[in-house]
């Protein structure tokens, strides 16, 4: 590192540009990766956060939240199947409706929508519109919700359970009401639970049969899916041929949900690009740095420096600058991240920034490892042969 | 031929070197032998593109051969590996370059404690023996100064340091003065000459027929081969 530290001092405006744009394409990961937990949050939490490992959809759709529909005889049959614990059915479907805290402001405008099929703007007013996902689930199941405040969802009652995020964005509180809109359902907010969202709406988690009544008018049976908790005796294939269902694990469901898939995969596709841009563009520094260095390098192995030396000294440089850089790229993403608002799908977790980070790194050792080769390649003759140390 | 009667340090057999071209092959050494004692100021002359440099490459292990040996203390540096002869040369060689090749963002000593520091020794070891050969080179005031901040003797000088400061077996030198006006020429071959009278085996290309008179032995290389090796004194490098 004796060489490396002197040309990185010596040097030390190219390094600093170089630094610079490391620490750019770091803050821009850091960025990308906050969106793209915070895209995933909003769209899948809810999914996300079900203490389940499996979800079984009915064979007909496949894995799409939006067009499967199960039976009560297939969620009950899963319950005897080999390696299950337990199932319960969850049944989805996405919303928009008015919260109310005054109740016969929420009674007016449910009859409202109920005569008319919408309530007027003047049964709505200073009543916040919310989107949102209705969650059914049997009460007292292993998916119902545990309350932050408030209460839990119980057999039989109207009452919902509603994701904090409502709380927090909207001011909807316990006591308060909700009518969904051209249903007309109303549905007392007994509970909040912590941060629950799908498809970037928050989660009303709601009695299953609640739940069949707001989205079929009447309680059938169905849900959307079932969610299996099962240990490694359980063969989903077995299950689905039986019952003609599909299941996969919980995480492999994420992409079931509308339009998942393709964000993640748009950022996925960015964040690639970039770490080969971030490769590429140390390649290219590394590369110039060496050839630069060329009569350096040649007077080094005349006097007595191994290859392995020289290539040694140059990774520890190139690691000084990428780590350097890439620390402080974080560190700026990070402070950005926290000014971010909040109601931006933004959301900071130590080990998707510590992995981009890391990566990136990586990638630029890679892309500095161009240069090595070239190093390899100096001949020690190049000192006597003309070679002149000194032009730089 | 060894000219003093101790085990030589070095000897050439039949070295030879061919460079290539596409198709076209250059004999630049064609069975060159030669063997050096300790002590002996070795001053290689000859016209240009003749191979004294080569000569030089070749010997000192910087350079491949085609053909032949080359022993160093009874080893043949050219069946060692890259990386060994490489340690070898850190260890028994010193260089000095026409072009003095300092190293322009390190000062004076740290070029000089450079192949020390390439083999492992010590940065408190390699500081003070820098700085011990800095002022041994007539430049103990000049420790903390860059090249750019140096004349071209001083340079030079610091470039000796370096080359002596591992205390090498042989120290090859490839037209040391070319690049120094008359009088600092004078100075630095002085310098060159008293390291010499302290026991150091220098190997010296040189153009110049003064220069190549001062020394213990003269080898003449021509068409690459050794034309003549002998005393200077019986040579008529008049007409050389």
């Amino acid at each position: 590192m004796f060489i490396a530290l002197r040309d990185l001092r010596f040097a030390r405006g190219r390094f600093a540009l170089m630094g610079a744009v490391v620490a750019l394409v770091a803050l821009l990961m850091v960025l990308l990766t906050g969106l793209a937990t915070g895209l995933a949050d909003d769209n899948v939490s809810a999914i996300a956060d079900l203490p389940a490992t499996h979800l079984a959809f009915s064979a007909e759709s496949g894995v799409k939240f939006n067009q499967s529909t199960v039976t009560a005889d297939q969620w009950q049959a899963l319950r005897s199947v080999p390696g299950v614990a337990d199932a319960a059915p969850v049944g989805n479907s996405l919303f928009n409706g008015h919260v109310y805290a005054d109740h016969a402001q929420a009674d007016k405008a449910r009859t409202e929508v109920l005569a008319n099929g919408k309530a007027t703007s003047a049964d709505t007013a200073g009543a916040p519109a919310v989107d949102l996902a209705l969650f059914g689930v049997e009460p007292g199941s292993f998916v119902a919700p545990v309350q932050t405040a408030g209460e839990r969802l119980a057999a039989g009652s109207d009452g919902v359970v509603v994701s904090d995020d409502l709380a927090r964005k909207k001011g909807v509180k316990v006591g308060d009401v909700l009518v969904l809109d051209r249903v007309g359902l109303e549905l007392p907010v007994v509970g909040i639970t912590r941060k629950a969202n799908f498809g970037h709406v928050p989660v009303v988690f709601a009695p299953l049969q609640v739940w069949q009544k707001a989205t079929f008018g009447s309680t059938r049976a169905v849900a959307t899916f079932v969610a299996v908790r099962a240990d490694d005796a359980f063969v989903p294939a077995t299950a689905d041929q039986a019952q003609r269902l599909t299941t996969v694990t919980r995480t492999a469901a994420f992409d079931g949900s509308p339009g998942y898939k393709e964000e993640t995969g748009t950022l996925v596709m960015i964040e690639g690009f970039l770490y080969v841009i971030a490769g590429m563009l140390v390649a290219a520094f590394f590369t110039v740095w060496t050839i630069q260095r060329t009569a350096e390098i040649g007077l080094l192995k005349a006097l007595g420096a191994r290859t392995g030396y020289v290539v040694r000294d140059a990774i520890g440089q190139a690691a000084i600058v990428l780590v350097g850089a890439t620390a402080l790229g974080l560190g700026l993403g990070l402070g950005l991240g926290a000014a971010m608002p909040g109601n931006a799908p933004f959301a900071l977790k130590p080990v998707p920034v510590l992995g981009a980070g890391a990566l990136l790194v990586v990638m630029g050792l890679l892309g500095s490892a161009v240069s090595i080769r070239r190093i390899a390649k100096i001949d020690p003759l190049i000192a006597l042969t003309g070679g002149n140390a000194g032009a730089r | 031929m060894s000219q003093t009667g101790a085990a030589p340090i070095l000897e050439a057999a039949d070295v030879r070197k061919v460079y290539r071209t596409g198709t076209q092959e250059v004999e630049a050494l064609r069975g060159i032998s030669l063997a050096i004692t300790p002590g002996e100021m070795v001053m290689v002359m000859g016209p240009s593109g003749n191979g004294k440099t080569t000569m030089l490459n070749c010997l000192s292990g910087l350079d491949d051969i085609d053909g032949g040996t080359v022993h160093v203390d009874g080893d043949d540096i050219h069946e060692m590996s890259d990386a060994a002869r490489t340690t070898h040369r850190a260890e028994r060689m010193g260089f000095i370059f026409q072009s003095f090749n300092l190293i322009p963002v390190f000062s004076a000593a740290e070029n000089t404690e450079l192949p020390l520091l390439v083999t492992g020794v010590k940065p408190k070891e390699a500081r003070d023996r820098a700085r011990a050969m800095l002022d041994r080179v007539g430049l103990g005031n000049r420790f903390d100064h860059r090249p750019t901040e140096l004349s071209g003797g001083e340079q030079q000088r610091v470039a000796i340091a370096r080359a002596l400061v591992s205390h090498p077996a042989i120290v090859w030198a490839d037209e040391p003065t070319g690049n120094l006006d008359s009088q600092t020429a004078e100075a630095v071959l002085a310098l060159l000459h008293e390291v010499h009278d302290e026991g150091q085996t220098l190997v010296i290309v040189t153009h110049d027929r003064g220069i190549g008179a001062t020394g213990t032995r003269l080898v003449e290389v021509r068409d690459g081969r050794i034309t003549y090796d002998g005393s200077p004194h019986a040579a008529d490098l008049g007409a050389r």
